[in-house]
């Protein structure tokens, strides 16, 4: 395979018509898109189905039906855009269908603006649509792992009838990078017993999220808890940098992860022993490794472009055992490496408190600098 | 080792076309590269800025706040990048279009009327290739060949007749050095 240069939009694309990506619905919004810009091109060149639907919540509906038929189908937005289609994904998560979103967050809330942000954490990971349903998150930081987690979205929403949301944001969108494509993969052609594509000579098929009886509805809450244990157990990823012997631990998800990765490789290049983990799925999240984490590290630095969304769950993943410490950039603003380096040697020259929430102390500490 | 190099200027000056030949050569020469834009809701004349970075390993952020180099292709991205440039890096400024002399003593500084040599070449849109070219002959992080070989692959086909000159204007540029 050769190497090319891509934009990150632009090769979620490619990777979604490789992975067999039958139909996408969108409708277009900055930083987003080039990505529907590309399938516009792209899906009609393979005879498969581009609609550029009237807004938002018309899309999600299409992918609703789309879904309903078992072959795969996707939608892209960013952050506004998301919001919009909340209700059609609640829809979809009490059908049972799958799906992939790729959401390319920006600043927020509101209509905001069109820089990189991540504040749509809890919504993707803790909420979102109403009623009680989970999606699998994967967030990549680079356009290489936009690619490969793309393919393996369409996978898993296949193999677990789930959501499978692709969290990105305007500077992995926007970025162009070196990356290999996965080869073009034979579309689908064996679908699932509950796929609707007409019933003639068998029994009719019934696909809803209407459930007048509870205890039918308890029924269909349970299968979907009964697959997220499964989701808990097998499809957890991330990846660690320096763990071997950190004293000192830097953690954060996509762009922040690889910004402190710049500034925790300029502690190690001053001797301080730091190290940095990246949760890549963000749900399920890799709750075991915080909590597995060893007692001598010694302060632990979560970075986020958000006011402390994940910083919660990285905190209850490891019992608020370790003391914390909390830094990010909002609104739209990127943070710089040093910045988080300046982060890191705070952390390691002054005791951190463990009466106080992080978020408050860095908090604190933007006000007073005015 | 890694190189960041930061280009700025107006929006059609060929700014973002410029980083982006120096993340192809750097990918044809088989390093990390990485190049995003400062993107917004701009247009033609607006201000336009973009990020290259080449590396021998994984690249952490892609955006530096000190970038090893910079190219100001107009006054306002003088203004704003001159304190930006690492101590000791490299700040290459399009002389044709500015009115004050670079300030910083701490870095290497090169002033190329990079319009009027693109001018008299033929083409005032080939002001990118010549401080590009300057660059290159004095930030060894990438070869000559390298940039004409991305430009050759990558030049919209449209624009393939004016091949010879931007290498011309590429050349013209590398003439200038650092005292």
């Amino acid at each position: 395979m050769s190497r090319e240069l891509m934009k990150g939009n632009e090769a979620v694309a490619e990777a979604a018509v490789r992975a067999g990506v039958v139909s996408y619905f969108g409708y277009p919004i900055t930083p987003q898109t080039e990505l529907l810009e590309y399938m516009s091109r792209r899906m009609p060149e393979l005879g498969r189905a581009f609609v550029q639907a009237e807004s938002e919540l018309g899309a999600i509906n299409m992918v609703y039906g789309a879904a309903c038929t078992g072959h795969r189908t996707m939608t892209s937005s960013s952050s506004p855009g998301v919001s919009l289609m909340l209700e059609g994904v609640s829809y979809i998560a009490g059908t049972e269908l799958p799906m992939v979103l790729v959401n390319v967050m920006r600043g927020g809330p509101g209509l905001g603006n069109i820089a990189p942000a991540q504040s749509d954490y809890n919504q993707m990971v803790h909420g979102g649509g109403h009623g009680d349903y989970r999606c699998i998150v994967l967030a990549p930081c680079s356009v290489q792992e936009s690619i490969d987690l793309t393919v393996l979205a369409f996978d898993l929403a296949d193999k677990y009838r789930s959501i499978v949301v692709l969290l990105t944001d305007g500077s992995i969108g926007q970025m162009m990078e070196a990356c290999e494509l996965p080869p073009m993969q034979p579309l689908k052609t064996k679908f699932a017993d509950w796929a609707v594509q007409g019933a003639e000579g068998r029994e009719r098929r019934f696909l809803t999220s209407i459930n007048l009886d509870p205890a039918a509805q308890e029924e269909m809450n349970y299968r979907l808890l009964k697959r997220w244990v499964e989701v808990e157990a097998n499809e957890v990823r991330y990846q660690e940098y320096f763990m071997e012997d950190a004293e000192y631990v830097v953690t954060g998800f996509g762009s922040s992860a690889r910004i402190a990765l710049s500034a925790v490789r300029a502690a190690r290049a001053e001797g301080i022993k730091v190290g940095l983990i990246r949760p890549i799925t963000l749900s399920p999240f890799p709750k075991q490794v915080y909590a597995n984490l060893s007692d001598k590290v010694k302060g632990m630095l979560v970075v986020e472009m958000n006011a402390g969304q994940m910083l919660e769950d990285v905190m209850a993943a490891n019992r608020y055992r370790i003391p914390t410490e909390f830094f990010a950039r909002l609104g739209g603003v990127v943070p710089f490496p040093d910045e988080v380096l300046e982060e890191i040697h705070r952390m390691v020259e002054t005791p951190i408190p463990t009466d106080s929430h992080p978020r408050d102390r860095w908090f604190a500490r933007v006000m007073a600098k005015g | 080792m890694q190189t960041e190099v930061i280009i700025a200027g107006f929006g059609g000056q060929g700014v973002l076309f410029g980083g982006q030949l120096l993340a192809y050569a750097g990918l044809d020469e088989g390093k990390h590269v990485t190049w995003i834009p400062a993107y917004g809701p701009e247009m033609r004349g607006g201000t336009a800025n973009c990020t290259a970075i080449v590396s021998d390993e994984e690249i952490g952020s892609p955006l530096v706040r000190y970038p090893a180099a910079i190219i100001a292709m107009n006054r306002p991205s003088l203004d704003k990048y001159e304190n930006q440039v690492k101590p000791g890096g490299l700040l290459v400024v399009n002389s044709s279009m500015l009115d004050r002399p670079v300030k910083r003593t701490d870095i290497r500084v090169l002033e190329v009327d990079a319009g009027d040599v693109a001018e008299r070449l033929g083409d005032k849109r080939m002001t990118n290739m010549v401080l590009l070219g300057a660059l290159l002959a004095n930030l060894p992080v990438l070869p000559m060949s390298a940039i004409e070989n991305a430009l050759k692959v990558h030049l919209p086909e449209r624009h393939q007749r004016l091949l010879p000159k931007n290498f011309e204007a590429l050349r013209e540029g590398a003439k200038y050095k650092v005292n």
